[in-house]
């Protein structure tokens, strides 16, 4: 049995990164894993979707190589090659972190692990195994959630996870999507660029419910432009598969319609991994499928840490890194921050890709704020026009009185990597003052942020 | 390479530090030992040695030069190596980073401190790594160095700004909206930056308008900001005005927040010490040979500590956890220095002996009217003594020193008329104030500390026992 100054429960984006930071700080340091090093971000979720929507891309400025003055006929895909090389990105992953764990002297321990009372810290039991640390980390992430009532249960056959919708095991002709989030919205863009008949059914009045409002608005045009049909709010009552495909009763407005396709996918939400670990034995605190921390990764139980997607929303991998790092550096004894969520940047890459930081007008204008908005649109920027992506938009919400920027959203191209300027911008406590000072590079999409923040003012310049 | 010197952190607490003086100029080589300059922070004066040698190529903070926060770059020494700084990548695995509170320390070290390689004072268990690659270094109360790519950078502002005070824009904006001063808060942000949080915090403990944060103050009910003395009535160019120290600015700070923010009531006696000087002649007479002078305040100190034991209740500090009862009697005794005081530490003075307090105290009062304090023999206490009576005070109340429960005022020893078995008599008589936190001390425990305490003074065989 080895002692350890931490184990860690889970090798995702937090648990991986928590370890690397843990061993920088000179302790020593176990995880464990039950698959793949990496968890779902990097092998089922984050990087290989994005390697698919690339794909997707890619065919998608294929098809409008005339506009650019290029010839490409005949083009067409391989739906394998596709998925192989999502794959091949995933498995490139994993080998990184393997890697890292390597470099770092990091013990990696395959299993599931389980919890038993300890004299400190819990014990943790991989494979019959008994472990030891000062302190548990807990970072097991989450997992789709399913709505068994209304028949939102995946089948692995026709009704998929975002885990079957990334190998799929045939190709769909059509596609249900439940769910109007970042997943279900990513997996409607891919499919529907490659031609599948996709129908996206959200229970919210709007798709993105997160994203501000006039954000979701202009991205569900651009959606439907690209062929996606979408039902807002709409209720999931059934969903059964057939012997031909999948069969669903939807209801809107009081009204039933029945609707069919050969597949469907669920992205309704996500729910925290918080079976089998011995969670209850120990008393750990669980609300609603997440463990309770105190925002630096302390649990209700000494010695034990959680972070990421099982300590709930927002459920993003670099969030739980950013909790990861907090929760060990505390550990240490350092002085560490807590997270503020209202800075933590959400991105969704579809095509339009959508980006945003903060709160929405609307949540601003809830908490009683006095708001200026500033708005620009793609077809202002030089940038955007070379670069033949003349829709989209950036909307910036600054509070009146104090000149805070309280949220940025933004639709268009590349925005998803535009968005950490005003995450860099709200976390350094920038006011519009500082954002109008500071020289953009021109020609860029970002002037475009610019010239949003400027328009909050009155004073945007190009348009 | 270039090596960046950071202002150092002498003690946990301090903040920011004034650069008194500098015993070197750029250009100068530097080697192991060498004095390169003196920080003076809000109660001690502390000399800083480099330990590696090198050439000093820029001097980034003025001589004389006062709230100098902690981590700032205050010089930048060339190594001679001509080795390009190491990227951080290459280092990060090896050594720890610097950004940690108590930043790595290898290169410089503070002179005076010989508690440098101790245990870090708040090291959680598993911090304490078993391989001992960051242990020493971490440990000391630093100066902390950065590498940095070019001699210049970092140079730009705080050459010329002394006194910048780290805030965010927002937070800036907000205060100066709300009419917070920015200088008498603390940030909780990276290196002790102000932010909007701390704004927002601080408008909470101390609402300005209608109790509404964060708003522009309404004319009428506008913060209090302190009228000019001309405002007052007293003509500029009819006073001199002396710029206030970090140790006059400490003494405000701190007594204002202490008298301000905790409800405090003083107790007073009158104490017989015929007894008490009969004891000290005795004693001084007989260990004249082995250099023994104890002095009234030894014993007042050896009493105190006595009957904080016998009244643990009366050892404690509020916080809002719970009552903190301290284990032992930590006194710190008010020493009168030029330009304000300082609170020297008799640590468990109830263990000690009269002849081993007399020695502390004579050595700590003389380090301390030089400055020579270090941060660990005047930080901390459990009760105070502050002694007025070679000054011929008869009795006052002094104002508590937090987180301190009590201090004791003790005024001058003389012959008064007192009435003893219902007849007139001259004893020699001593007064002593307790001012108590009431949030500790009820009026009975003072009452029970004073008795007990006046147990040892009236009946000084006692503490023998």
């Amino acid at each position: 049995m080895t002692t350890y100054d931490i184990i860690i429960i889970g090798s995702g984006p937090g648990g991986y990164v928590a370890a690397i930071r843990a061993s920088q700080l000179g302790m020593k340091v176990g995880i464990v894993e039950r698959d793949k090093l990496g968890g779902i971000c990097l092998n089922w979720g984050c990087i290989p979707t994005k390697a698919l929507l690339r794909s997707a891309e890619v065919y998608r400025n294929f098809q409008h190589a005339k506009e650019y003055g290029l010839k490409a006929e005949g083009v067409s895909f391989d739906r394998a090659a596709v998925v192989e090389r999502s794959r091949g990105v995933a498995g490139r992953m994993e080998k990184g972190v393997q890697f890292l764990m390597k470099k770092n002297k990091i013990d990696v321990i395959t299993g599931e692990a389980k919890l038993e009372k300890g004299s400190g810290a819990p014990k943790v039991i991989v494979g019959g195994q008994t472990h030891e640390a000062k302190h548990v980390v807990l970072a097991t992430g989450a997992r789709a959630r399913e709505i068994p009532a209304a028949g939102l249960k995946a089948d692995g056959k026709r009704i998929w996870t975002y885990r079957d919708a990334m190998t799929p095991p045939e190709w769909p002709e059509s596609l249900l999507v439940f769910g109007s989030g970042a997943i279900g919205i990513e997996f409607a863009s891919f499919y529907a660029a490659f031609g599948v008949k996709v129908t996206v059914i959200e229970l919210l009045d709007r798709i993105l419910p997160v994203e501000d409002a006039e954000i979701s608005v202009f991205a569900r045009k651009r959606f439907e432009k690209e062929g996606i049909v979408i039902k807002t709010s709409t209720e999931a009552k059934s969903l059964k598969a057939t012997a031909n495909g999948v069969e669903a009763v939807v209801e809107a407005g009081g009204k039933s319609e029945t609707l069919t396709a050969s597949h469907a996918i669920l992205a309704v939400g996500i729910t925290g991994n918080v079976e089998n670990l011995g969670l209850e034995a120990l008393g750990v605190k669980v609300e609603r499928g997440h463990i309770v921390t105190d925002g630096l990764g302390r649990t209700n139980v000494q010695g034990l840490y959680a972070i990421g997607d099982v300590t709930g929303g927002p459920w993003l991998a670099h969030k739980a890194s950013h909790e990861g790092v907090a929760c060990i550096e505390t550990i240490a004894g350092q002085h560490a921050h807590a997270l503020v969520k209202e800075r933590i940047p959400g991105c969704t890459y579809s095509h339009p890709q959508i980006a945003s930081v903060g709160l929405t007008e609307a949540k601003a204008k809830e908490q009683g704020r006095d708001v200026k908005v500033g708005r620009f649109p793609f077809v202002g920027n030089g940038k955007a026009i070379a670069l033949g992506e003349d829709q989209g938009m950036v909307k910036t919400v600054f509070d009146a009185k104090t000149g805070e920027l309280l949220g940025a959203h933004m639709v268009g191209a590349e925005v998803t990597e535009l968005i950490q300027g005003f995450a860099v911008a709200m976390t350094g406590e920038l006011t519009e003052g500082e954002l109008m000072e500071t020289v953009f590079p021109h020609p860029t999409l970002s002037e475009m942020m610019h010239e949003s923040v400027l328009d909050a003012y009155g004073r945007a310049l190009h348009i | 390479m270039t090596i960046e010197i950071l202002m150092p952190a002498l003690s946990p607490t301090m903040e920011e530090g004034s650069l008194s003086k500098w015993h070197v100029k750029p250009g100068d080589k530097v080697s192991a030992g060498q004095v390169i300059a003196e920080i003076e922070t809000d109660k001690a004066t502390m000399e800083v040695e480099a330990v590696d040698e090198g050439t000093i190529s820029e001097l980034l903070v003025q001589e004389g030069s006062e709230g100098v926060k902690v981590n700032t770059p205050i010089a930048v020494l060339d190594d001679g190596s001509g080795v390009k700084p190491a990227t951080s990548q290459n280092k990060t695995p090896s050594s720890p980073p610097p950004a940690a509170s108590q930043p790595a320390n290898k290169d410089f070290r503070i002179a005076s401190d010989p508690g440098a390689g101790e245990a870090p004072p708040k090291a959680t268990e598993g911090a304490a790594p078993q391989q001992s690659k960051t242990s020493g270094g971490a440990a000391a109360p630093s100066v902390s160095l950065r590498e940095t790519a070019s001699p210049s950078s970092g140079s730009r502002e705080s050459g010329s700004e002394t006194s910048r005070i780290f805030a965010s824009p927002l937070a800036r904006r907000i205060a100066g909206e709300s009419g917070i001063d920015l200088s008498a808060l603390t940030g909780s942000g990276p290196h002790g930056r102000i932010v909007k949080a701390d704004i927002e915090a601080a408008s909470k403990r101390a609402p300005i308008s209608n109790g509404k944060a964060l708003t522009v103050p309404e004319k009428a009910e506008a913060p209090a900001k302190p009228l000019s003395l001309e405002q007052m009535g007293i003509p500029e160019g009819s006073y001199q005005l002396v710029p206030l120290d970090m140790m006059r600015k400490t003494i405000a700070k701190r007594m204002t927040e202490s008298f301000r923010d905790i409800p405090h009531f003083p107790l007073n006696i009158d104490l017989e010490i015929d007894k008490l000087l009969k004891a000290r002649t005795e004693i001084n007479a007989r260990f004249a040979d082995q250099g023994v002078k104890i002095s009234v305040n030894d014993l007042i100190i050896k009493a105190a500590a006595l009957a904080l034991i016998r009244v643990p209740e009366a050892n404690a500090s509020y916080t809002p956890e719970g009552i903190a009862m301290h284990n032992h009697a930590d006194i710190a005794v008010a020493v009168a220095i030029p330009g304000g005081l300082i609170t020297p530490i008799i640590r468990t003075a109830e263990h000690k002996g009269l002849a081993t307090i007399s020695a502390e105290m004579a050595d700590l009062a003389e380090r301390a009217r030089n400055r020579k304090l270090k941060p660990e023999e005047y930080q901390g206490g459990t009760f105070s003594i502050s002694n007025m009576g070679m000054l011929g005070i008869k009795s006052f109340a002094s104002i508590i020193n937090a987180p301190h429960g009590a201090i004791m005022s003790v005024g001058a020893g003389e012959k008064r008329p007192i009435v003893k078995n219902d007849a007139l008599a001259i004893a020699t008589m001593m007064s002593v104030t307790l001012t108590c936190d009431h949030r500790v001390l009820d009026g009975a425990i003072g009452a029970a500390y004073l008795k007990a305490f006046r147990g040892f003074i009236e009946d000084p065989m006692a503490m023998l026992l």
